[in-house]
């Protein structure tokens, strides 16, 4: 018997035939189960349009206040009244990004051994110790940095990037241990897991045929990964790399716990700083005034636009080179 | 990866070429390594400084004040258990009902829109969830509360198990679905009793996945659970929560406190692999291998 309209918004025209016994109570079961499974779907959207609204609607008044100026003024001073957030954006940027130097090369070169190099045996292996890494929760990758990396870097390395590189102007200054390089480093290993899988899962997305091809024109096998794989999967990579750019700007307890926390702008990465995570970590709970509270809940807004406006880009690039076929939720 | 028996070589490869080769093989493996090193480094800390201090009364009693000895975290666990129970009621569903109507209905361009924001919905950093969760709940019961904590960690949880549960729906075989509905069996009986069914070990693989992502989230709880000194189990109440308690204790200037904070971290990480395994362990028997 031929399909009436089904009552729900969400139905897919569908050819099946229902069977004529107990037609009624089927479809009518069927539209319930499609109407609550549509609404579950309907929920993730709602849940990104009520973020959005409960921190528009939240920073109101501080949106009032100061505008766009906001994101250029460096003076945050709760007392006054008066809140500008340039050196969160800048401490969130630069951490960021040197999160970003840092990991994608380890990131790129790891899954380059992992998809390419190693015998099979060591494959599975390698990719679970990954993965292991990505599921460590932040505030034990802050802990560690806070008691192990933060005196191995004052003891050892500024030291001696303060030697040799100080003439560059990056590494100079009192080597603290705590600040930008810590909080830099920190994020860098966080981020390599998910780099590194989108990585693998990108050049495995290369047919093998690509390989044999160029292996048989006499290449080397560095040559045929680098004209035959990385050409191929680099736009998956590029965006494997901005989702991880994406991570790094919002990932809060690590950073938070290593950079120092205060509001300055330094052109030394020994130098404490502050991002826009963790500005809110730090004060949201004892933000007294609802100026003080509405400037930060602003913060986070810049902070959800951005990392929205990143992943989005990210997604398409990722989508685009592994054929609809989206990345694999990593964790 | 061998490139061929190497039998029937017509020209040399120029030492250049080689070792440039060479030297892309081993950079590559030394990346490898230096990435798994931090990794082993942390583990291996945190089986150092963490295990001398659990004992009995760190899981059973709740914080002392500076400076007296002992004390634990038992309410922190407690507290974990509670609002992570609250996550798995809102994320588990809503997750579980999209990954379906994605893998189900979901070819189209809607579909599409969802698939897209869930991984959307995967980056937006935490401490933002945080944020309009308190705008939310917070605000509106006008106190911090598990309940709060709970919502946000469930909102954490649910991109991560919609896209897992998508994969293993889809990778059961279509026939298998037909065979059902050849039967006259519903389509919602089909999905939940059949394809569901089916594919069940890997979609509570990625939903231990998600659980022991949120189990370990901090930020968004900052002001939401807020944390307590004492034993709570109001849902409606401040709440102490394990990973709260380790960054409260991190960033002390107590050593005593320090010493506590590793034993949480251990604590922490011990619960989340056990989770993850024994759920590994009691789907992986005689059933479909999804994963």
């Amino acid at each position: 018997m031929p399909e009436a309209p089904r009552a729900t918004v969400i139905s897919q025209s569908s050819k099946r035939v229902v069977p004529a016994r107990s037609a009624f109570a089927s479809r009518f079961a069927d539209g319930g189960f499609r109407l609550v499974i549509g609404l579950s779907a309907v929920s993730v959207l709602a849940i990104v349009v009520l973020i959005g609204w409960q921190l528009i609607a939240h920073s109101d008044l501080s949106l009032k206040q100061f505008g766009l100026k906001f994101f250029f003024s460096s003076n945050w001073d709760p007392v006054a009244g008066d809140f500008g957030a340039l050196p969160f954006v800048f401490g969130t940027l630069v951490s960021s990004i040197l999160a970003l130097v840092i990991a994608v090369p380890l990131s790129v070169a790891a899954a380059v051994f992992i998809t390419e190099m190693c015998p099979g045996w060591l494959r599975t292996p390698l990719s679970f110790l990954m993965e292991l890494l990505a599921a460590i929760p932040s505030v034990i990758y802050g802990l560690w940095a806070i008691f192990i990396l933060a005196p191995l870097l004052r003891k050892f390395v500024e030291p001696f990037l303060g030697k040799y590189f100080g003439w560059t102007g990056l590494f100079t200054g009192p080597a603290y241990g705590i600040g930008m390089l810590a909080a830099g480093i920190i994020l860098a290993i966080m981020i390599v897991p998910i780099v590194s899988s989108i990585t693998r899962e990108v050049m495995t997305a290369v047919p093998q045929q690509q390989r044999e091809a160029v292996l048989a024109l006499g290449a080397t096998r560095w040559e045929m990964i680098r004209t035959g794989v990385l050409r191929n999967a680099r736009t998956g990579i590029i965006g494997g790399v901005i989702l991880g750019l994406g991570r790094a700007l919002g990932e809060t307890m690590a950073v938070t716990m290593v950079i120092g926390n205060r509001p300055e702008i330094a052109k030394s990465l020994f130098a404490p700083g502050y991002t826009m995570a963790s500005v809110i970590a730090n004060e949201f709970s004892e933000a007294t005034d609802n100026l003080y509270l509405s400037a930060i809940i602003e913060i986070g807004l810049a902070l959800f636009i951005v990392t929205l406006i990143v992943n989005i880009i990210a997604q398409a690039l990722v989508w685009a080179s592994t054929r609809g076929m989206p990345a694999r939720a990593q964790a | 990866m061998s490139n061929g028996a190497g039998t029937l070589r017509v020209q040399r490869i120029s030492w250049s070429r080689r070792a440039i080769d060479n030297l892309v093989t081993t950079s590559a493996l030394g990346a490898s390594i230096l990435v798994i090193v931090p990794l082993v480094a942390i583990f291996g800390y945190l089986l150092m400084k963490g295990i001398g201090s659990i004992n009995w009364a760190f899981i059973t009693q709740t914080p002392k004040p500076v400076g007296e000895p002992g004390g634990g975290m038992g309410n922190a666990i407690v507290g974990s258990a509670i609002i992570l129970g609250l996550a798995s009621l809102v994320g588990i569903p809503l997750g579980i009902g999209s990954g379906i109507y994605l893998a189900e209905f979901g070819r189209n361009k809607f579909g599409n829109l969802v698939r897209f924001t869930c991984d959307v919905l995967n980056g937006v950093p935490s401490i933002v969830v945080g944020i309009a969760v308190y705008g939310l709940v917070v605000i509106t019961q006008k106190h911090f509360s598990a309940l709060a904590g709970g919502v946000a960690l469930g909102i954490m949880m649910i991109p991560t198990i919609a896209r897992s549960t998508e994969e293993m729906l889809l990778m059961v075989p279509r026939t298998i679905r037909e065979a059902a509905w050849g039967l006259g069996v519903p389509q919602w009986r089909t999905t939940l009793a059949v394809t569901l069914k089916t594919a069940s070990a890997g979609v509570i693989t990625g939903t231990m996945l998600a659980f022991a992502r949120a189990a370990g989230e901090t930020a968004p709880l900052l002001f939401t659970a807020f944390g307590n000194q004492f034993w709570n189990l109001n849902v409606n109440q401040p709440t102490a929560a394990l990973p709260l308690q380790v960054f409260v204790y991190a960033i002390s200037p107590f050593d005593e406190w320090h010493r506590q904070a590793w034993a949480g971290a251990l604590v922490l990480i011990i619960l989340i692999v056990v989770a993850v395994t024994a759920v590994r362990v009691v789907t992986s028997r005689g059933m479909y291998r999804a994963s």
